[in-house]
């Protein structure tokens, strides 16, 4: 694909594209929600060392989650949802769907194909085989699966910057704050934001928010930095300068969140889900990992355990500077008929 | 230490932390228990009294009722600018033809109108900015990708010709001296005078168009979705705010082609308002643009609308019905303006605006067949 095609839509290399030369391969999280005990630790985690200031404090009563949502000062927000069996139900059955329908064939599929777990490593413990011989239950493929539904969960997912391939927030921004890392990730440079919030509009995801004053600082002398700037996550651009693992990915407990190199964070997520699909759990997707979907793939990349409006994600976003030359050509048609109506009412008309 | 049976599926953890032998046994001989006797917290099957969930089982697919995309924070400042530089935008193409076909008082009434309408939209669009100190970084690039930084060189281009013809304008009016430094400025203005009218008419067009794409380049469900028919109303409400303008400044002798300039963004606006209502209608989006502030907004505009209309068709040479007439239709495009951006901000606030329409298009997509481009896989 030409450069100027791929700007806009389509797979394509962030970095290169933004003009980096010998850029280090683009990186990524994996977000696996199914091994997220909701602990909020990368909240913490991320507003520690960002030293974002506070922005708000009450219960909101949905389940454990009292940080509602990405914004100006929250960078990572772990999202709680509480499902009951037959929504259990309907979430394995939508993504038995998913397999049936075919999707989406990108790629090759991962390696490990046996409909039975591995065995353990050496000296570990019992053979997980051993117990899914003992479940009698079966899914419609015939796959054993783990167990009856249970009557109840608990979803957790951290939710974080997708740090999109296109970018509707970078391509939007008017003034260049928004930029593409050599990393492939996408960063705002508070001094050069203008606070126009066009970004916060251009984002398929609601992330970027510009930060108001009503933020609370946590520093000692109760400064609050870069009010009306539009703030996200930078995929810790600091600690990547120096090699190092953004602090969310390095305090995660369960390693339910992980970093690396995009490619690297995909291929996980593929055999992971795989290996979920195999054990019975057809709940669980993917989301993010396809280059071909709206935003030209996310190098933050999450498995979902329902659909993706359930966790607040979006089902099919679209960047909207995709459609970019369609709407500039609308408005160049409709602009020709304006000064051809001024033509027609001052030369086509009596005197 | 955990006891779960899939401890046994954990990798070792290199170089660091090793288990001690006695703990680690522990736990696998608890493991290995569990495996014998099969129940785990994974396969049991119920007994005993649970809690109810805290949330009581609905069928939600939204995050309690969270917005999926944030609105844009955008103030009063923002529909009152595209209001207002619609009026500098047709203002510029009116004064134009009134040069063209020499029409001296519709000519002066409308170069002042442009610059003042330009003026008063750079301080608006200043306002609106979370750090209007910070104005001038939006020239230090130009980008195509942002229609607000393609817009911004749009508006500075046509108000550097507004300048330059509202000074020549300005000079003609208070005759200067005929000799000295006064006497070759003014010449120097009757030069560029032509040529800065003509680039005022070619900058009047874009002026009115690229807000609407300014809108439509953003994820709020209304706008996006209206990016096929939002330009055309956009300019026809031009064609009306600054024809209902000088309908009103202008003596009806030389109005004549601003009346048929209005009419035509008349037609324009109800023909294309209609197009996009029923394009929205097919995507169960049209409830933004019939509720609450926005709804009443646009049901008045278009009163005023087909009033203004009717007005401009028969005032004929009179004064009155021409001024009244003028006064409806550019409250009629500001009225326009308002609902529009209000009715896309409500619309981002409801994730059912962003869910439903997507989720719809990619079961239609699966229903055909093409499945490539989903965001969620299982692969």
């Amino acid at each position: 694909m030409g450069y100027l095609a791929r700007q806009l839509a389509g797979p394509t290399d962030p970095a290169p594209d933004a003009g980096w030369t010998e850029a280090p391969e683009r990186k990524g999280f994996f977000t696996d929600t199914s091994i997220c005990i909701g602990c909020k630790a990368c909240e913490v985690a991320c507003k520690e060392w960002n030293a974002l200031p506070l922005d708000g404090l009450s219960l909101s009563a949905n389940s454990y989650d009292n940080t509602g949502g990405l914004g100006a000062s929250t960078w990572r927000h772990v999202a709680f949802v509480e499902q009951s069996q037959d929504r259990i139900a309907q979430a394995r059955e939508s993504g038995r769907r998913l397999v049936e329908l075919g999707m989406p064939g990108v790629g090759a599929p991962p390696a490990r194909r046996e409909a039975m777990p591995p065995a353990p490593v050496d000296g570990h413990g019992p053979d997980l085989r051993d117990m899914l011989a003992a479940a009698n239950a079966t899914t419609v493929e015939g796959t054993p699966v783990v167990g009856p539904l249970p009557d109840f969960r608990w979803l957790m997912a951290s939710d974080v910057c997708k740090h999109c391939t296109h970018a509707g927030c970078l391509d939007v921004c008017p003034t260049g704050a928004l930029f593409r890392s050599e990393h492939g990730t996408v960063v705002v440079q508070a001094d050069v934001c203008n606070g126009c919030g066009y970004c916060v509009g251009a984002c398929p995801f609601g992330v970027i928010e510009r930060r108001s004053d009503s933020a609370v600082s946590v520093r000692g002398d109760g400064h609050v930095p870069d009010v009306g700037v539009a703030q996200k996550c930078t995929l810790c651009y600091d600690r990547l300068t120096d090699d190092q693992t953004p602090a969310c990915a390095q305090t995660c407990p369960t390693t339910s969140i992980r970093f690396g190199t995009r490619e690297e964070m995909v291929a996980i997520a593929r055999e992971r889900v795989a290996q979920l699909h195999q054990q019975g759990f057809t709940e669980a997707r993917l989301y993010g990992a396809n280059d071909d979907d709206g935003v030209g793939g996310t190098g933050s990349v999450f498995l979902l355990l329902d659909e993706p409006e359930v966790y607040g994600l979006p089902p099919d976003p679209v960047v909207p500077t995709a459609k970019l030359p369609e709407m500039f050509r609308t408005a160049g048609l409709a602009g020709v008929g304006l000064l051809g109506a001024a033509a027609v009412a001052f030369l086509g008309g009596r005197r | 230490m955990t006891t779960s049976p899939f401890d046994s599926y954990r990798p070792p953890e290199e170089g660091r932390r090793r288990r001690r032998p006695s703990v680690g046994s522990q736990a696998t001989d608890a493991a290995r228990d569990l495996a014998r006797t099969g129940r785990t917290w994974l396969n049991r099957d119920g007994g005993g009294r649970r809690e109810a969930p805290a949330v009581p089982d609905a069928e939600f697919t939204d995050y309690y009722g969270h917005p999926v995309i944030k609105p844009v924070p955008w103030k009063h400042e923002i529909p009152a600018y595209l209001f207002i530089g619609g009026v500098a935008a047709g203002s510029g193409l009116i004064a134009a033809g009134a040069a063209a076909t020499d029409r001296p008082v519709l000519l002066r009434n409308s170069r002042y109108t442009a610059m003042t309408a330009v003026a008063l939209s750079g301080a608006a669009l200043v306002a609106d900015l979370g750090r209007p100190e910070r104005f001038l970084n939006m020239l230090r690039t130009v980008k195509l990708t942002s229609p607000m930084s393609v817009g911004t060189w749009i508006l500075s281009g046509y108000a550097a010709f507004a300048g330059v013809t509202t000074a020549a304008e300005a000079a003609r009016a208070v005759r200067l001296p005929r000799r000295g430094a006064l006497a070759t400025v003014q010449r120097t203005l009757e030069i560029l005078d032509t040529p800065a009218t003509v680039g005022q008419a070619l900058f009047g067009p874009p002026l009115a168009a690229y807000t609407a794409v300014l809108l439509s380049d953003t994820v709020t469900p209304v706008w996006f979705e209206s990016r096929s028919h939002l330009p055309f109303v956009f300019v026809a409400s031009a064609a009306m705010a600054s024809g209902g303008v000088q309908m009103v400044l202008g003596p009806t002798s030389e109005t004549g082609p601003v009346r048929r300039f209005a009419l035509l963004g008349v037609g324009t606006d109800l023909l294309a308002m209609h197009r996009l209502e029923q394009h929205l209608d097919g995507l169960d989006l049209r409830e933004p643009l019939e509720t609450g502030a926005a709804g009443r907004k646009l049901r008045l505009a278009k009163l005023l609308t087909v009033a203004g209309g009717v007005g401009t068709l028969v005032a004929g040479r009179s004064r009155t019905v021409s001024v009244v007439s003028g006064v409806a239709l550019a409250a009629a495009s500001a009225l326009t303006r308002f609902g529009i951006v209000e009715a896309g901000i409500e619309s981002a606030k409801d994730p059912r605006y962003t869910v439903a329409p997507q989720k719809r298009r990619l079961e239609e997509r699966r229903r055909q067949g093409n499945v490539h481009d989903s965001i969620v896989t299982v692969r």
